[in-house]
């Protein structure tokens, strides 16, 4: 079954064309990855899909249904989730804080129960802190529940925010960069823990990624891009045999902008 | 030191950390409500002027410290709330009601003003608000049917339950009773998912975004909870002071008010209470030692201004964590003991980064 | 006829204010442009400088030009050293310190020159005081024209510093990612501080035009906020935008003043700035950023 799809998709930063009319779909369950080289406009896509930037064309559906311009703060509600690149996490609050934003589109509480935390809003509280211990648990960093992200080493971070993004219990989760900054045996763990989201969680999830490895240790289907444009699509096996992808990124001749 | 056993979640919402602190708060609680038996009517009427300050410093520290929002026109907030309630006291309207208008009006008020400021950022918005308390600062001189502008509004006096309200001892309960009541909201407010929000927003809008946080309506009820506050301060204040005039909200006492919250520590409701005492006793302080100062210091003009200035620089160079800091500090150095460490409390060094691409 | 001429007095008497500013509007762009930061206290700074080319006019009986010049000087190394001891401790810590440390600063300020030079206004001997120009039989102060005149070629020489020389460069690197400059070899704190210098030389020559016009007292500084609208009408980044801006927000003034009942001239500055923030914050000549997660 289908999940998400883009349809012809683009975006222009003035007269730069940072995505041109790139179309996937993805289906339920898998692991889809996007590769490509520094400014292929991947994490664009990302943000495309959540909606931090506007598309200038080009449909983006999810569940059968159009959010082309659906603001940015419904996404989360839909059942999308994303980690960022360069880590956003909130530096000055705790761990269990962060985390528990990553519940809040699923809060319905009213603001004057909150002003006078009335019983309803101490049941939900107490609700959303189990749920986040969950994910704690899944994740193994009890120890560090109470810490300030400031404190937490680049590692942890990178477990944290995608962490958060479990809170929000997504169907689908999109996942900017896992394993950079990692070193091997993290990398590893990420590729297990993804592994498990898939299997485990049933969440379906799309990955950007540059380590190889990893992208051959998960994923069931992959997108190359190259300049905003799709390059090739298929199995990984396929992508990274494709004459096109191993010039443009892989290893071979270098090639000179169209 | 004090290691924090929990055996239930709900032990985590709780507003005290420990026993300890239910004792302390609760010996703090009975001293407050005895002070007036104690202390001599001069005391306590600072003290009440505390309490007013505190209120206002408690909406702002939300505002500031908690979502990342910089007001550099709260004075006209007090000023509303402080206009509203003289105005419908003088039409009669019975003080209990006077009270939570004025603080809703002012709200509404905030909200306004936050609307249209939300997509500016740290600098813009202070620029924008300085502008906006001194535009309000205007209309109270010249809007003089209602206002009286330069000539003074006379505040009536308040009645609770018949009782009248005019006394130092009077405003210092009714001003106490209002910090509690606003303590206590925004201790709510802080453990529910508002104030995550609040905290998500100061720290990153973008991710605050896509975990479903919409930035424009928190930003606005922030803003209207905070100018609230503040309301219910001014119609206290105006008690405090029985008679308004349209010059005493000014810039200048916008600049106290952010020096409450920097002052006391950016981040910490306890911050707000310290700043407002720091802010409304160091001119007393400075009036009480300045005969003693050496060099004819205390006769020189200016003092009061100058050493304003000092210790606001001096706090931000070599305290930035504000009063609410230093006691934490101290807190931990008692409790860690013999084992404090020359570099416990060093600070690290930080490299700025870009506000413009926040 | 008469309305020409009124209406051209107002002009330029908006224009003359305006330059003044759009001069303070300045020293808060180049500190803005090349730190982020904002300098609450420029205005206060333009006050100090009035009284230093006060002190050595009138009591130093130093030449105007000479006096005017060596004040610019010290001004500009009290900014150096402003920034070099006080707000170099801070650099790291969010904008908001550093505005709050600013604004704790201008009390300081105020208060020293109180205590050193009085409370009173002052003024000094100009070559432009009570002189005028006659243009086709309409008469114009020189002091006015004075502030016009100096305002463009002090532009003029800003240009060309910051087109010429590679210290722009390195003052928007240092701005955007400081730890990226130092490691590319860039000096920041020099670049820092020689931009408070410059930016206090600035103001300083403010203050030396304004005073034939206005006198000098402690209480000058709060032009500083008016000028906050110039810089925003000039989008906080650009130069001769803030000037502009500045010249806007002076004309706009004085035909309020002239239209509008007494005491609402005051507001205007206040009501421009607003209405700007509101329609088009990025200001007339600036671009919009943002930030790529």
């Amino acid at each position: 079954m289908i999940l998400f799809q883009a349809e012809d998709i683009s975006v222009r930063f003035g007269g730069i064309r940072a995505v041109d009319s790139v179309s996937f779909d993805v289906r339920q369950g898998e692991v889809f990855s996007i590769i490509g080289p520094n400014g292929a406009g991947k994490t664009t896509i990302f943000n495309l899909i959540s909606r931090i930037y506007n598309s200038t064309s080009g449909k983006l559906v999810f569940e059968g249904k159009e959010f082309t311009r659906t603001p940015a703060s419904q996404i989360a509600s839909l059942g999308i989730a994303r980690t960022f690149q360069n880590i956003e996490l909130f530096p000055n609050a705790t761990l269990l804080q962060n985390l528990l934003i990553g519940r809040h589109c699923h809060s319905q509480v009213g603001f004057i129960s909150e002003l006078l935390f009335l019983p309803s809003v101490r049941k939900a509280e107490l609700h959303h802190r189990e749920k986040v211990e969950d994910v704690i648990a899944f994740l193994g960093l009890e120890r560090y529940r109470d810490s300030l992200i400031a404190n937490l080493p680049y590692g942890v971070r990178k477990v944290v925010e995608l962490g958060r993004a479990l809170c929000v219990e997504p169907k689908l989760l999109l996942l900017d960069e896992p394993s950079s900054g990692l070193n091997v045996e993290e990398t590893e763990g990420m590729g297990f823990w993804i592994e498990d989201i898939k299997k485990d969680l049933g969440i379906t999830v799309i990955m950007v990624e540059h380590d190889m490895s990893l992208v051959n240790q998960v994923s069931d289907r992959v997108m190359a891009l190259n300049y905003g444009k799709v390059l090739a699509m298929g199995t990984p096996h396929e992508v990274q045999t494709h004459p096109e992808v191993v010039r443009a990124y892989l290893g071979g001749e270098v090639e000179s902008p169209a | 030191m004090r290691y924090l056993f929990r055996t239930q979640y709900r032990q985590d919402l709780s507003l005290w950390r420990h026993n300890g602190d239910r004792f302390w708060y609760g010996l703090l609680a009975v001293l407050v409500l005895i002070a007036p038996q104690i202390l001599g009517e001069f005391y306590i009427g600072e003290l009440g002027a505390v309490y007013i300050f505190a209120i206002a410093g408690v909406g702002l520290m939300l505002l500031v410290g908690y979502t990342g929002l910089i007001s550099l026109g709260h004075a006209a907030f007090l000023g509303i709330g402080a206009y509203v309630n003289a105005v419908l006291l003088s039409h009669g309207v019975p003080f209990l009601i006077t009270l939570p208008v004025a603080g809703l009006f002012t709200a509404l008020c905030g909200a306004l003003i936050g609307r249209p400021t939300l997509r500016m950022s740290g600098l813009y918005l202070a620029i924008a608000t300085l502008a906006f308390g001194s535009i309000v600062g205007t209309v109270f001189q010249k809007w003089t049917s209602v206002t009286g502008g330069f000539d003074g509004f006379a505040v009536p006096t308040p009645y609770v339950f018949g009782i009248a309200v005019e006394s130092a001892t009077g405003i210092y309960y009714v001003s106490l009773a209002v910090l509690a009541f606003v303590l206590w909201i925004s201790a709510n407010l802080l453990r529910s998912p508002t104030g995550r929000a609040m905290v998500a927003i100061r720290d990153s809008e973008v991710s605050a975004q896509s975990m479903g946080i919409h930035l424009a309506r928190y930003k606005t009820l922030v803003f209207a909870v905070s100018a609230g506050m503040t309301g219910l301060a001014g119609a206290l204040f105006a008690h405090y002071v029985r008679f308004l005039a349209p010059d005493a909200f000014d810039v200048l006492l916008s600049i106290q008010f952010v020096t409450i919250v920097f002052v006391g520590g950016l981040g910490s409701l306890r911050g707000a209470i310290l700043g407002a005492m720091f802010v409304r006793l160091l001119p007393q302080f400075i009036a009480i030692v300045r005969d003693d100062l050496p060099f004819g210091i205390g006769r020189l003009p200016g003092l009061e201004p100058s050493l304003f200035g000092l210790v606001l620089v001096l706090v931000i160079l070599f305290q930035p964590d504000g009063l609410d800091g230093m006691w934490l500090k101290m807190k931990r150095w008692f409790q860690a003991f013999p084992f404090k460490r020359q570099t416990s409390f060093h600070r690290q060094k930080v490299y700025a980064k870009s506000e413009r691409l926040r | 006829m008469q309305d020409a001429a009124r209406i051209l007095q107002l002009v330029v008497n908006g224009a003359a204010s305006g330059c003044i500013y759009g001069l303070i509007a300045l020293g808060f762009v180049l500190i803005y442009k090349a730190t982020e930061l904002v300098n609450f206290a420029q205005g206060d700074i333009m006050m100090l400088g009035g009284f230093v080319a006060f002190s050595l006019i009138t009591h130093f009986h130093l030449p105007y030009w000479v006096g005017g010049l060596l004040a610019i000087i010290i001004t500009a190394a009290f900014g150096y050293v402003l920034d070099a001891v006080v707000i170099r401790r801070v650099i790291g810590q969010p904008q908001f310190a550093v505005v709050m440390l600013t604004l704790g600063l201008g009390f300081i300020f105020r208060a020293a020159a109180g205590i050193t030079w009085g409370y009173d206004s002052v003024g000094f001997d100009t070559p432009f005081t009570n002189k005028t120009v006659n243009i086709n039989g309409l008469v114009l102060g020189q002091d006015n024209l004075s502030i016009i005149v100096g305002t463009v070629l002090l532009c003029g020489v800003l240009y060309l510093f910051f087109s010429k020389t590679r210290v722009g460069v390195a003052m928007q690197a240092a701005s955007q990612n400081q730890l990226a400059a130092y490691y590319m070899g860039i000096p920041v704190r020099t670049i820092f501080s020689l931009i408070w210098a410059i930016s206090a030389g600035v103001a300083c020559l403010a203050g030396i035009l304004l005073s034939p016009v206005s006198m000098i007292d402690v209480n000058m500084g709060f032009l500083g906020i008016k000028a906050f609208a110039a810089a925003v009408i000039g989008g906080f980044g650009s130069i001769p935008g803030s000037v502009i801006g500045g010249v806007i927000v002076g004309i706009v003034e004085q035909f309020a003043g002239y239209k509008l009942p007494a005491g609402f001239q005051e507001v205007t500055s206040n009501v421009v700035l607003l209405l700007m923030l509101f329609i088009r914050p990025q200001g007339l000549f600036a671009e919009r950023m943002g930030k790529r997660v």
